[in-house]
């Protein structure tokens, strides 16, 4: 069969479809956070009023609705460290169907590196000088650009001699990777005096923000504080998410990845660079995850090698809850995920009067949450059911 | 094999056949023998003269001799000179007890991620709950459950070494019911994740009611009582040292077992039915396997290994905590089966002996040897202790065994064709995908 040559109108995008396509998933996002924050909080609440009488000590309602606003700040702070993580996961997955286990040791590179940037500004005496927004975003661009170079070398030594392997064997190596990564960082902290638990040095940034008072009784108010840390983290998220939905759904390279991750062969075929390709969804995944890391750093204080293993789980967890492979669904699982911990964490201890301590239950609940979504629903919540590939 | 044999080979080929083969085997046990028998100091010579005595298992199994000599020269060394030389030196038969353990694990794992093709991350779940049975049950523990409950005897120990197996069935039926429905690498991180959740509950069941008193862990743990047969065998030792052997004979007495009913296994309608499954579960269940249920049961099979290796390892120990049982100790099983040979069971036993063995007596002894320098002056850094490196072991171990030699050190048949099999299939993927365009185009 002849194919004649026909000339295929160029299509320029114009600013809105531009802006639609990229705020279009973030507003999807943007519902499933107002939702999933509206239905827990009437669902807590709920519970808190038909245990009411279990407690004789405190009044329950009243301790929940009075911490209920620093869950949610707390949830959303989780929620988005899950997001930036899981957006790494479910890249890759998308592209290669492989589930990079490393993944959560990228992060935790990040973290390192934006550890000893601190302490290599702080030993020049530079570091109380410097403005917060610019330390921010140097330190996270240093974290992006360690973590992405990396999540790429990885790729070329340990991933690709593995491609087309039976499924197993790649995600071994990847259990190797991050094992090796873990000792490998603990290694070089405590070469360079970082030391295992490594302090995070940053300028000073201020007092939190007291955003309201809430009245307990006449004599006594409890402060709503939010962390500045903790909105450094949310808004260098949003920018960041607002990013990659650029990069994806409105550029030539983010059709290219998109066209991969739908059929890697006919993509190849396409004239699409695919090994290019597969190394720039691992940096781009990797940049994420450090930058990540990084944030993670800023708001928690100190990092050590294993700091990376649960929230990669949970991460992973998350990715999944959205719809493995989807980018929005990475984010809105992340949220979701994060929110239901930080319910999980402050309330269950108060519900049972501190039988169970909430913060380790936290973790059994995430993964309790990835296997309930494999069974019922393992496409997730925004995926589509794909029949899979034999 | 192939006929041009390099010279190497065709001498290896001279010593592993007929008269000579006999002679040099027999050699090298008795010399290996009277090494470790001349030497029983706790040293680095010594360390090196172990391991090559534990090597001549190894040939003793490659060797082609018949098979009833090749069975009377392992029961002398493990059941004659190695017992004997632990009364000289308590240290190698401790590491030859925890070798035996973790072979059992390691058999144990190989059934779920070598026969069934499940890669199962979570593996110590099962082996602390055989663990944590005998280590609640034999203490004064069990009264903080029910107040008023004393211990079980310790001669019960041999009962609950059967009970272990079975909670350790029941354990692995009842978390592989909901996630073994999953395609293999969300099993992986499935089971993972279970594998955490034991660990989290270990460290927290100490409230409400105090199971597993917490991250304190266990300690005081019944011990089965010493036969005096034992005591008439070994006259003029302490009881600590009988009692050594005593576990080790224990030790060696569950894993011979379990090689026994694992090589059943394989070799069994059951067996195939995993490999068929593992190799392609889309033409298994069109070759009428029931998949579930197949899976169901190679996971319950190695959870019982587990429960019961679990109860006697609380016995050995006394103490059983929380970290015990944590990831790193799932993937160093794993760690042993990929190294041996996924599927293959000398190859799970090879792996667990040199895991075990470098993991407890090569990286230990390379950090005193660093410190015996220090001492003298060479400027060796406080905090290198390679003991402390177990992780960048084995990750470096499962990258190296995945890139250079997937099917392990001794493969397993049909796993290697299968590996090679798909190499073939990737170098092969695009062309006919062009040829397809061609054709189509034509």
């Amino acid at each position: 069969m002849a194919v004649a040559a026909i000339p295929t109108p160029i299509v320029r995008r114009t600013l809105r479809m531009t802006l639609a396509s990229v705020f279009g998933p973030l507003g999807q996002v943007f519902l499933f956070v107002v939702g999933s924050a509206v239905v827990l909080s009437v669902v807590t609440v709920l519970i808190a009023v038909l245990l009411r009488g279990t407690r004789t000590d405190v009044d329950l309602v009243q301790a929940t609705l009075v911490i209920l606003p620093q869950v949610l700040i707390d949830g959303l702070v989780r929620g988005f460290l899950f997001a930036t993580i899981a957006l790494g996961y479910t890249m890759v997955y998308g592209v290669l169907e492989f589930i990079n286990f490393a993944h959560g040791e990228i992060f935790m590179v990040g973290a390192f590196a934006g550890a000893a940037f601190g302490s290599v500004l702080a030993s020049s005496g530079v570091l109380s000088a410097l403005p917060v927004p610019l330390y921010v975003v140097v330190a996270v661009l240093v974290g992006m650009a360690v973590s992405g170079l990396l999540a790429v070398s990885i790729e070329r030594v340990a991933y690709r001699p593995l491609r087309g392997a039976p499924r197993l064997v790649p995600l071994i190596s990847a259990i190797g990777v991050s094992l090796l990564l873990q000792d490998a960082v603990r290694l070089i902290a405590n070469l360079s005096g970082l030391g295992f638990n490594a302090r995070f040095q940053t300028p000073n940034f201020g007092p939190p923000i007291r955003l309201a008072e809430i009245p307990v009784s006449p004599d006594r108010a409890i402060p709503l504080i939010l962390d500045v840390r903790a909105l450094t983290f949310i808004i260098a998220a949003i920018l960041m998410l607002i990013g990659l939905n650029y990069l994806v759904n409105a550029t030539k390279l983010g059709t290219a990845i998109r066209a991969v991750a739908q059929d890697r062969p006919t993509a190849s075929l396409m004239g699409i660079n695919v090994n290019q390709i597969i190394a720039l969804t691992f940096l781009i995944g990797g940049a994420l995850g450090g930058a990540a890391g990084v944030l993670f750093g800023i708001r928690v204080g100190t990092v050590n090698p294993y700091v990376g293993f649960l929230p990669g789980l949970k991460a992973f967890t998350a990715a999944v809850l959205g719809g493995i492979g989807n980018i929005p669904g990475a984010m809105v699982g992340g949220i979701v995920l994060g929110f239901l911990e930080a319910f999980v964490a402050s309330y269950l201890s108060l519900m049972t009067a501190g039988a169970f301590s909430g913060a380790s239950y936290a973790d059994i609940v995430a993964f309790g949450i990835l296997i309930l979504i494999l069974i019922f629903k393992p496409s997730g919540l925004l995926g589509e059911a794909v029949s899979q590939k034999v | 094999m192939s006929k041009s044999a390099t010279l190497p080979q065709a001498i290896a080929t001279q010593f592993n056949r007929g008269p000579l083969a006999y002679a040099a085997l027999t050699l090298y046990v008795l010399v290996t023998s009277a090494l470790l028998l001349a030497n029983t100091r706790t040293s680095l010579l010594t360390d090196i003269i172990f391991v090559l005595f534990l090597f001549g298992l190894l040939l003793i199994y490659r060797a082609r001799v018949v098979g009833g000599y090749k069975l009377a020269l392992a029961a002398a060394l493990l059941l004659g000179v190695l017992p004997y030389f632990g009364t000289q030196n308590a240290f190698y038969v401790e590491l030859a007890i925890q070798a035996a353990i973790f072979v059992t694990l390691a058999l144990g794992l190989n059934v779920v991620v070598g026969f069934a093709g499940l890669l199962d991350l979570g593996y110590v779940a099962f082996f602390a709950v055989g663990a944590y049975l005998w280590g609640v049950l034999s203490t004064p523990q069990i009264a903080q459950i029910a107040p008023g409950a004393s211990p079980v005897s310790p001669s019960m120990f041999y009962l609950f070494l059967a009970v272990g197996l079975l909670v350790g069935t029941i354990f692995g039926i009842l978390l592989g019911f909901p996630v073994l429905r999953l395609r293999g690498d969300y099993l992986a991180i499935v089971t993972l994740g279970l594998g955490e959740v034991i660990r989290v509950l270990a460290v927290n069941l100490d409230r409400p009611v105090n199971i597993t008193n917490g991250s304190q862990g266990i300690k005081d743990i019944a011990r089965p009582p010493l036969p005096e047969v034992l005591r008439a065998i070994l006259p003029g030792l302490g009881d600590a040292q009988i009692y050594q052997i005593f576990i080790y004979l224990m030790a060696l007495l569950v894993l011979g077992v379990t090689v026994l009913v694992v090589y059943r296994l394989k070799n069994s309608r059951i067996g195939r039915a995993w490999e068929a499954i593992r190799e392609d579960d889309v033409a298994a269940v069109a070759m009428g396997i029931p998949i579930v249920r197949m899976k169901l049961l190679a996971f319950a099979v190695g959870a019982s290994f587990a429960g019961a290796m679990g109860v006697l390892f609380a016995a050995k120990q006394q103490f059983i905590n929380p970290p015990t049982f944590d990831l790193l100790r799932s993937i160093g099983i794993l760690a042993m089966v990929i190294l041996g040979g996924m599927g293959s069971i000398p190859g799970a036993m090879l792996g667990g002996a040199l895991v075990t063995l470098l993991d407890l007596q090569l990286l230990p002894r390379i950090a005193m040897e660093l410190s015996a320098l220090k001492r003298q002056g060479i400027g060796i850094p406080d905090w290198f202790d390679p003991a402390q490196y177990q992780r960048a072991l084995f990750g470096l171990l499962l990258i190296l065994m995945m890139i250079f030699r997937p099917a392990g050190v001794l493969p397993d048949e049909r796993r290697r064709e299968e590996l090679r099999e798909g190499e073939a299939e990737t170098s092969a993927e695009v062309e006919p995908a062009a040829q397809s365009r061609a054709a189509s185009t034509s």
